[in-house]
């Protein structure tokens, strides 16, 4: 309870000095019996440039390939990366996610990605949503087929809830999935008359002999009147949690929103874009590192914001592909192939960057210009699936994938 | 008169499915709400007066039907009378200028650019209209098109070919890709429409086909020397320098055989996924493709065959032997083995069948329209002609048996309300916000034309409040009455019934019909 309440005052600086949260590992404790796990999906479209947010300073070549906008070596004065572990460091704004790192609740897979060699956002975006790689037709999205796998005794309309206008490729199918870009939007709006035009609608709908709408009709003025019990205009982020303005900061804050609320939230997405940084990417300071700041400031404010609720839950960031290792004749970086994706929770074996590191030198590149790919995608997927929401044959998400746990990065215990 | 009893006779015998139309006004809403987005006020009367049968056969003929109100609906629209050349002149080179301009000033330029959001770039909205305008088209045909079933099948051929607006330059070669690909060919012969989509530079972007080259090549071109024949894109004085023939565009260099275009060729276009097809004959079809290229694919170009990029060798594809060194034709060839071939009827039975019947049809009627496919070398017009005059089509079983899709609901809706549509970009938005962005479906499989896709908790209470809008004045640049007498089809329940009567206004009585279980299907 004291670390709690450390928490609370402090912020997550205080699970460092307390090396991690005994409070964390008492919801485990309960997780372990059957309590209901979650997965936050966070997807940069536009393809973040990995090399500068999980810097490998290490490496000299990184240097030699982009004398404008690498970032620093760690302690290399203003704008310099925040060493991990000798080898990599987090880009500067990445500050707000480091006492994660400290207190291993964040996990980082570098040089991940697809088989596919597609330099277009559109088909990298598909085959990472698909999880199907070079295979365009499949009809729904590796999340969705998730939730049709999983057998959920009790699910609720919010099981499964995208933060956006449209429900993303990774959570269309047959499985219910919600797309709401606004809680406070959710409902029947007509004015003063609300409640009773939508007394009337839920009158047709319980009583259509349609059994498909009139079913899913029910469901939706069910999680109608779920969501107004919770009150989503009143909602006060907890433990200090300080959340960004921004349309990814108020994505995540109703994330945590639903997840305390209790409605039955299994799977959540959230989008954020601004990443395709071909001109003046900058460095420590500039284009990205303004995207950054609202990214790391946003997923750390989640963090604090669902405390030891975080146990049950696994934040899970990525992008279609990285960018070309060397800087291009506009101060950016063009379209590339290996990237680095992050992976935050209780039961995370965090602080440590998984996957084999292919080097930078020419030779160890792909197609002699980008990041080579030694983790496919689909381990780290299938390892959080797996994993961490407890599914026992996964042979259905991944279609035309052999899942197996010697490829997993080694993400859970 | 003996011989027109046999001749009578004969008809029935080689048509021993041929319907009897009925009468009734269920079946009248029924029909107009499958081959169109569903009856207007006076529609209803309008059939009961000329018959099912001969409103089925006006449909089949659209070029008959005049359509002249739908032209002045369209008048505003700027693009969608221009050729992807043109589009590419007007919308896409002042963007491209104007990206070139800011990466020469950001050399120039020292501080890196701040944090802030920029503005919107008006080049970018201005090229936005393209697909804005498209999509409003699409919309305002669907509601005030007397070619009803000509827009229906359009839909469902577009989306049966789909290409996504998203993917790079395919923005500005969709409004040419519909407007003369797709909506001539829809009554026409598969095979046309199979060979127009197969070199419309649009399907050749989308699924990569225009990037796809012999691993072995290039080869030497025939003649070295012959001067090829470089057209100023833009006429007189080129602003840019010619875009470099796709072989040599750097990163997107063909560095190989794409295999994307021969498999959905397959899978989706012509023999189905289980049409009978291996991995083989994948790379089979994608080496007789190779070659089919698009001329300047970032400036609205045609199709070209590069034959130094083309496969020269033999292809074998589901056991038909293409002889080596045909050129161009190895691609044809595919087509006319595709098209001919006896899974591709039975697919494309299928899914017409779903279309207008039900979600599972009944697998005579796919039979017979498969039949139908291959007895007149696939005339859709034919084709089309099979399911609605087949008992299966006019059997109270299939009516209501669809749910509408967003698209089908915003349409209908509009044409039950007799609304005045005087802008439709906000009615283009509302149908993005149900889950249906027009000409944005990702996945080459289109939309999907089964119910479970569009019935889900969000999608219906979307559907609820845009009823609740669109009734009360709400959707800008709409204008409806609330007053209009809107009819529900089919069974309607009791508790509709009342809910409606009950409702204190008729704005909310409107609402409440549109919003209704019973207003969701067709």
């Amino acid at each position: 309870m004291l670390s709690r309440r450390v928490f609370l005052k402090n912020g997550a600086f205080a699970f460092v000095s307390l090396g991690f949260a005994p409070s964390f590992m008492a919801r485990t404790a309960i997780a372990a019996s059957g309590r209901s796990k979650q997965l936050i999906a966070i997807f940069q479209r536009g393809a973040v440039d990995g090399l500068s947010v999980i810097v490998p300073h290490g490496e000299s070549e990184y240097y030699r390939a982009r004398p404008s906008i690498a970032i620093p070596r760690p302690n290399g004065g203003d704008g310099a990366a925040i060493d991990l572990d000798g080898f990599f460091g987090f880009h500067p704004r990445l500050q707000p996610l480091k006492p994660l790192w400290d207190a291993r609740q964040l996990a980082i897979v570098h040089a991940c990605g697809s088989p596919d060699s597609t330099r277009s956002h559109f088909d990298a975006q598909d085959y990472m949503e698909s999880a199907t790689p070079g295979v365009k037709s499949t009809a729904d999205g590796w999340l969705n087929r998730y939730l049709q796998s999983q057998h959920a005794d009790h699910a609720t309309p919010f099981r499964a809830v995208a933060l956006t206008p449209q429900l993303p490729r990774m959570l269309q199918g047959t499985a219910p999935a919600l797309a709401v870009s606004q809680l406070t939007q959710f409902g029947i709006r007509a004015g003063q008359s609300s409640e009773a035009v939508g007394a009337s609608f839920e009158a047709e709908y319980a009583a259509a002999a349609d059994a498909v709408l009139s079913g899913t009709g029910r469901e939706a003025f069910n999680a109608i009147k779920m969501l107004k019990t919770t009150d989503p205009s009143k909602y006060q982020p907890a433990n200090g949690a300080d959340y960004p303005r921004s349309a990814f900061g108020q994505s995540l804050r109703q994330i945590a929103q639903l997840t305390k609320s209790d409605v039955g939230l299994e799977v959540a997405f959230a989008d954020v874009g601004g990443w395709d940084t071909h001109v003046n990417q900058g460095a420590g300071q500039g284009q990205l590192a303004g995207r950054l700041d609202d990214f790391a400031r946003s997923i750390a404010a989640l963090v604090t914001d669902l405390g030891d609720r975080m146990a049950d839950v696994v934040v899970l960031t990525m992008s279609e592909f990285g960018r070309a290792v060397k800087e291009n004749g506009n101060r950016g970086t063009d379209h590339g192939h290996g990237n680095a994706m992050m992976v935050i929770g209780g039961g995370v074996r965090g602080g440590h960057v998984y996957g084999r590191w292919p080097g930078l030198a020419v030779e160890k590149r792909y197609d002699s210009r980008d990041l080579a790919v030694t983790t496919d995608f689909r381990d780290v997927f299938g390892e959080i699936v797996t994993k961490h929401l407890g599914l026992k044959e996964s042979r259905q998400v991944f279609p035309g994938y052999q899942i197996s746990e010697a490829r997993f990065p080694g993400l859970f215990a | 008169m003996k011989s027109l009893v046999t001749l009578v006779v004969a008809i029935l015998a080689l048509s021993p499915a041929a319907a009897t139309f009925p009468k009734d006004d269920s079946a009248i809403v029924h029909v107009l709400s499958r081959t169109g987005f569903g009856p207007r006020p006076g529609d209803l009367e309008r059939v009961r007066t000329q018959g099912i049968q001969r409103y089925i056969d006006e449909q089949l003929r659209p070029e008959r039907l005049s359509d002249a109100p739908m032209a002045s609906r369209l008048a505003g629209l700027t693009t969608i009378g221009l050729s992807s050349r043109q589009i590419a002149e007007q919308y896409e080179l002042p963007q491209i200028q104007a990206r070139q301009q800011k990466k020469a000033n950001a050399n120039n330029n020292d501080t890196a650019s701040s944090d802030a959001k920029q503005p919107p770039d008006p080049l970018q909205q201005r090229a936005n209209n393209v697909m804005a305008e498209l999509s409003e088209q699409k919309l305002l045909r669907a509601v005030y098109s007397e070619r009803q079933l000509q827009e229906v099948l359009t839909d469902f051929w577009f989306n049966h070919f789909n290409v996504d607006a998203r993917k790079g330059a395919d923005r500005f070669m969709l409004t040419e890709y519909e407007r003369d690909v797709i909506r001539p060919r829809v009554l026409g012969k598969f095979r046309d429409l199979l060979g127009a989509t197969a070199k419309s530079p649009a399907m050749l972007f989308y699924l990569d086909n225009w990037m796809s080259a012999d691993p072995n090549g290039p080869h030497a071109p025939e003649n070295a020397n012959r001067p090829r024949v470089v057209r100023g894109p833009f006429g007189g004085r080129v602003l840019m320098p010619p875009a470099p023939r796709p072989q040599a565009q750097g990163k997107n260099a063909p560095r190989g055989l794409n295999e994307n275009y021969g498999r959905e060729l397959m899978e989706l276009h012509t023999i189905g996924v289980d049409g009978g097809y291996t991995q083989k004959d994948v790379t089979e079809v994608a080496r007789a493709f190779t070659g089919w290229t698009i001329e300047r694919p970032r400036q609205g170009g045609g199709f070209e065959f590069n034959p130094r990029i083309h496969d020269l060798g033999q292809k074998v594809v589901l056991s038909h032997v293409i002889k080596a060194g045909g050129g161009e034709s190895d691609g044809e060839q595919v087509l006319d083995i595709l098209a001919k071939h006896p899974s591709t009827a039975t697919f494309i039975a299928t899914k017409l069948a779903r279309r207008f019947v039900s979600d599972t049809p009944p697998p005579a009627l796919v039979e017979r329209v498969a039949a139908r496919f291959r007895e007149t070398d696939g005339d859709l017009r034919e084709v089309t002609r099979a399911i609605l005059t087949s008992p299966e089509f006019l059997s109270k079983d299939a009516y209501g048996a669809k749910v509408k899709t967003p698209f089908e609901f915003v349409a209908s809706a509009l044409r039950a309300t007799g609304a005045d549509v005087q802008d439709a970009r906000p009615l283009v938005r509302e149908v993005q916000q149900l889950g249906m962005p027009l000409y944005m479906c990702q996945p080459p499989t289109g939309y999907k034309d089964t119910g479970d896709a569009w019935v889900n908790t969000g999608a219906l209470v979307s559907r609820m409040n845009l009823a609740l809008r669109l009734a009360s004045g709400q959707v800008k640049g709409t204008w409806v009455d609330p007053s209009t007498d809107v009819r529900l089809a089919g069974d309607v329940s009791e508790t509709t019934r009342a809910t409606i009567a009950r409702a204190t206004d008729p704005a909310k009585m409107m609402a409440l019909t549109l919003g209704a279980p019973e207003f969701q299907r067709r």
